[in-house]
């Protein structure tokens, strides 16, 4: 019987969030913003054909003009096109980030929510443990032990979150796990994982949605920042925050070297927050951070 | 008749402070005892951070050239031909004692290197922190009194801006245009008081765009109770309501935001502080990880830890004095 309910029930719920997304302007230019993005990240290799690292030095540092439309960097490669290829780096980082995250917090959070007890003790301890560092100090010290390049950034910067979902999860788990149709569950004799993936999970999916998008842009940001440090992603991979790193040494001369890719990331991460704070207002008013 | 039902007012007033004063320092005490997990915790998470590294650490250490002998030297000072809780064990008595090693780089000892960095950095996240209160808390109160009008818009776009722009590049910018354009504040380093504006200004603005979201939207739920209103209808003026009976409580969760951002406000300090060669621990981290000076990464690491630490220790105890709701659970 409560299989002929829900479904209904959802698609409603699920239809006025859609209506009020549509509704909110911020949500919709962060939407765009955002399929602008993934349209370069997807299709670099038509936006900008040829290789982005080939270097030019009769071209260096040449100020934005109609041939390079957004100028050249120090090795004479066009600054455009090294965006537009980054956008599929800092693309590839934010879902590899945002995976990890996933992957571990949140069935961590699921398991210490719902069972509590020695288990949600020992997930936790490790928890404040993790979150006893700063989120962007967390994923340096990984660096420094991991090592650099974009295999480690993603690590660094997912381990980094996985405290976040765990947190978030376990709290919305505890709220749910005294409604009375889980109660109803486990009087039935319903195994735990079933309790946990069919009444539990999806009432977790609002706060995990937004948290991801919000994810996205954070993880987007830190690896821009460890790139930047020169930590990060390594040169001549077209990476924003390496490139505004290496544009610091002529900002008295070339200006434009740091400022477009720094464009760049802002761009890239209002359009996650944006949407993420469109999610939640659509998704669950009450649910502010 | 009702009147005689309100209890007199001195009695209460002893009452709960009696009560407050027990209860405070039990809640102290509790919350003192509940950092020394952590503590622990950091504690192994850096002395695994070594152990986790490819290859020898003792190799590491000595670096390239050393000879075998060096090395298997360094392996027995280490102590790392011992079993791993003795290693432990030694780790915890060195680091308790501010035992952090010397520097492979510099061969001073590391808590010197650290005391030589950390008042700049604190003199950096305090003045930063500061202007973030000014001007995040009125701008989200503004923004709160008269929400959908263009001063909320300004203020919310604002706020958002501010969280999505990576503060290295605000710092680069703003080194532009008052450094090279304007000339009127320096580049980088530290000496007078206009070496610190384009730091902290930097440092500063992701943190006021954070408390502004979190002083809107908590102060809109406020202005939305029960008792606002009842304030507005005892014909109080609205100043009076906002500051009196809205802000009060809408500062307890605006204090535990201040201080959770502390520890943002340290990750910048990492980026801002590499981008103005501000001698600070931000600098002191990234140089070290760059010529992989393991003992001082692992210091400057613990003192963050700890820095973090005693602010959210200090914003709870600040917290549970204000709002005697906290200390019951």
């Amino acid at each position: 019987m409560t299989e002929n309910v829900q479904p209904r029930e959802y698609s409603g719920r699920f239809r006025r969030s859609w209506a009020k997304l549509r509704r909110n302007k911020a949500a919709l230019f962060g939407g765009a913003l955002l399929f602008v993005y993934l349209f370069t990240a997807l299709f670099a290799s038509l936006l900008y054909p040829g290789s982005p690292s080939a270097p030019n030095l009769i071209m260096a540092l040449e100020p934005p003009s109609h041939q390079h439309v957004l100028g050249t960097d120090e090795l004479g490669r066009s600054i455009l096109g090294r965006i537009i290829w980054g956008s599929r780096v800092s693309l590839l980082i934010a879902l590899g980030v945002v995976a990890v995250g996933l992957v571990l917090g949140v069935p961590l959070g699921l398991v210490s929510g719902y069972y509590g007890g020695k288990i949600d003790f020992g997930i936790q301890r490790i928890t404040d443990m993790m979150l006893a560092f700063p989120g962007f100090l967390l994923a340096l010290a990984l660096v420094a032990v991991l090592g650099v390049g974009l295999k480690n950034t993603v690590i660094s910067i997912g381990i980094s979150m996985i405290p976040i979902y765990i947190r978030l999860v376990r709290g919305c788990v505890l709220s749910v796990r005294e409604q009375v149709y889980v109660e109803a569950a486990r009087a039935v004799g319903t195994r735990d994982y079933k309790i946990i993936l069919r009444h539990i999970l999806p009432n977790v999916m609002v706060p995990i949605t937004v948290q991801t998008s919000l994810g996205m842009g954070t993880a987007i940001l830190f690896a821009a920042g460890l790139g930047f440090l020169g930590v990060g992603v390594q040169p001549p991979t077209p990476e924003w925050g390496a490139m505004l790193g290496s544009g610091r040494a002529y900002l008295f001369n070339a200006p434009h070297v740091a400022t477009f890719p720094g464009v760049a990331i802002f761009l890239a991460v209002l359009s996650f927050n944006l949407l993420g704070d469109g999610l939640r207002d659509a998704l669950d008013p009450r649910f502010r951070i | 008749m009702p009147l005689s039902l309100r209890p007199k007012r001195p009695e209460r007033i002893r009452y709960f402070q009696a009560e407050n004063s027990s209860f405070m320092f039990q809640y102290v005490i509790k919350r003192l005892i509940s950092t020394i997990p952590v503590l622990i915790g950091i504690s192994l998470l850096l002395f695994f951070m070594l152990r986790m590294l490819p290859g020898d650490p003792a190799q590491v250490l000595a670096g390239q050239m050393a000879t075998p002998e060096e090395i298997e030297n360094i392996r027995h000072q280490l102590g790392l031909d011992r079993p791993i809780h003795v290693q432990y064990a030694l780790f915890f008595s060195r680091l308790v004692q501010f035992d952090l090693g010397r520097s492979a780089r510099t061969q001073n000892p590391v808590t010197q290197e650290i005391w030589a960095r950390l008042p700049n950095t604190v003199l950096l996240a305090m003045v930063a922190i500061t202007l973030a209160c000014l001007f995040g808390i009125p701008a989200g109160i503004v923004s709160a009194v008269r929400p959908y009008t263009w001063i909320d818009y300004l203020v919310t776009s604002g706020a958002l801006f501010g969280i999505s722009m990576p503060v290295f590049w605000l710092g680069l910018m703003l080194v532009v245009v008052f450094s090279i354009v304007l000339q009127w504040l320096p580049a980088g380093g530290t000496g007078s008081w206009k070496h610190v504006v384009l730091p902290s200004v930097t440092l500063a603005s992701f943190v006021i765009a954070f408390i502004a979201r979190m002083t809107r939207s908590t102060m809109i739920e406020v202005l939305s109770q029960d008792y606002t209103t009842t304030a507005r209808s005892k014909g109080l003026r609205e100043e009076v309501v906002i500051v009196k009976h809205a802000l009060k409580n809408a500062l307890i969760p605006i204090i535990t935001v201040v201080g959770l951002q502390f520890g943002l406000l340290l990750g910048g300090a990492v980026l801002t502080e590499t981008v103005f060669a501000w001698p600070g621990l931000g600098r002191l981290i990234v140089d070290s990880i760059l010529a992989r000076d393991y003992p001082v990464i692992q210091g400057a690491i613990l003192v963050f830890g700890l820095l973090y630490i005693f602010v959210n220790l200090a914003v709870d105890l600040v917290y549970a004095y204000v709002d005697p709701r906290i200390r019951y659970d």
